[in-house]
């Protein structure tokens, strides 16, 4: 089992390497694939959580109203640097990602067309669907421990996945059963 | 000019509600957004919507900054300023709210489990967020086989992602998938 990393030896970072990092990974994710960058960069670059603080806020991110990613940059900037901190790594997450976006329309609403990018932007986006499968099998192979943990991923996966079940319906069933199985042995409620 | 001014009286008040509504991410409210940006405000056609949301998945950044276009195409600069600022403000104040609990309850017995036990739950979603991308960018058979050489890549290999990711997209540009 991982050790969750409540007592991080990493430096913390200031308010401009957050805003930074955010900028990078945002840049970084042409086609899609934001959750793998952000993992990528937060957990495997710069130590800033574990796998099990990442994956466990992402999903707290999911549930909570906002853009999966928006919510991410919020949860470790005031993990680190409290308000000022969620402030920068949004602003830096946001930032560039919205003067491309504008650029873009400009473009698109004066030449009434997307603009000729549409293969590269496919084969981006088969890329970006590789990260993404990718993170999913780096990240299984540290939580799959056994067989209730690989059971809760595949139903997971097939409800969400497959069948196209809402979020909310598909944590109500596998939530109660995770909590369960994970609860600290003698911990008291 | 007035035109413009209600616009942005409108966009302010659909945005900043969608924020809070968007439970469980940004594309959950886009049905609600098409309706009311295309159908009650007519700021935009089918046509355009369906071209800025392609544009906006495939821009790098959050997918949610199609808000920002919309903005745009209905008030000009402030109004994609406007949009953008009102669709992520109210959600990452609760957010952010959540997360100081959070950091305060490092050594709950409940943060514990969450973190061990949402694990899997989180990694069977990303599975089934990769396995609905790869439908929805119209994958056919050479656009999977290069899905798969480059998961093989990231995950065998210590490739900087950036270069996999540059490398289809080359392959795109070349007009092999």
């Amino acid at each position: 089992m991982i050790p969750t990393s409540t007592t991080s030896s990493v430096p913390e970072p200031s308010l401009a390497e957050l805003a930074w990092t955010f900028n990078h990974i945002a840049l970084a994710s042409f086609g899609g694939g934001l959750s793998a960058w952000s993992r990528e960069v937060v957990v495997v670059e710069k130590k800033w959580m574990s796998d099990e603080e990442f994956l466990s806020a992402l999903t707290m991110c999911r549930i909570l109203p906002g853009a999966n990613q928006i919510n991410m940059a919020v949860f470790v900037g005031s993990k680190f640097r409290g308000m000022a901190g969620a402030c920068a790594a949004c602003f830096g997450l946001t930032f560039m990602p919205v003067v491309i976006v504008l650029a873009m329309s400009v473009a698109y609403f004066k030449f009434n067309d997307v603009p000729a990018m549409q293969n590269t932007l496919k084969g981006a986006a088969a890329g970006a669907v590789a990260l993404t499968f990718s993170m999913a099998i780096k990240t299984g192979r540290k939580c799959l421990t056994g067989v209730i943990p690989a059971l809760l991923l595949v139903a997971t996966f097939v409800m969400n996945g497959v069948l196209h079940w809402p979020l909310f319906g598909v944590l109500a069933i596998v939530a109660p059963p995770a909590l369960l199985w994970a609860w600290p042995k003698g911990a008291r409620s | 000019m007035k035109d413009e001014g209600l616009n942005l009286i409108h966009i302010l008040l659909l945005f900043s509600s969608l924020s809070l509504l968007s439970i469980g991410g940004g594309n959950t409210v886009i049905p609600e957004m098409q309706h009311k940006s295309v159908g009650a405000y007519g700021w935009l056609t089918d046509k355009q919507f369906a071209d800025v949301f392609a544009i906006s998945q495939a821009a790098p950044g959050p997918s949610v900054l199609l808000v920002t276009i919309i903005g745009y195409k209905a008030a000009g600069l402030l109004g994609a300023l406007l949009a953008t600022v009102a669709m992520i403000l109210p959600a990452a104040a609760l957010v952010f709210l959540v997360s100081r609990m959070w950091n305060r309850a490092a050594d709950s017995p409940l943060r514990h489990a969450i973190e061990r036990g949402f694990a899997p739950l989180t990694v069977g979603l990303v599975l089934a967020s990769g396995y609905v991308m790869s439908h929805a960018a119209d994958h056919d058979w050479r656009a999977y086989i290069l899905t798969g050489v480059c998961t093989v890549i990231c995950t065998a290999t210590k490739t900087n992602p950036l270069f996999v990711v540059g490398g289809a997209s080359l392959v795109g540009w070349l007009g092999w998938i």
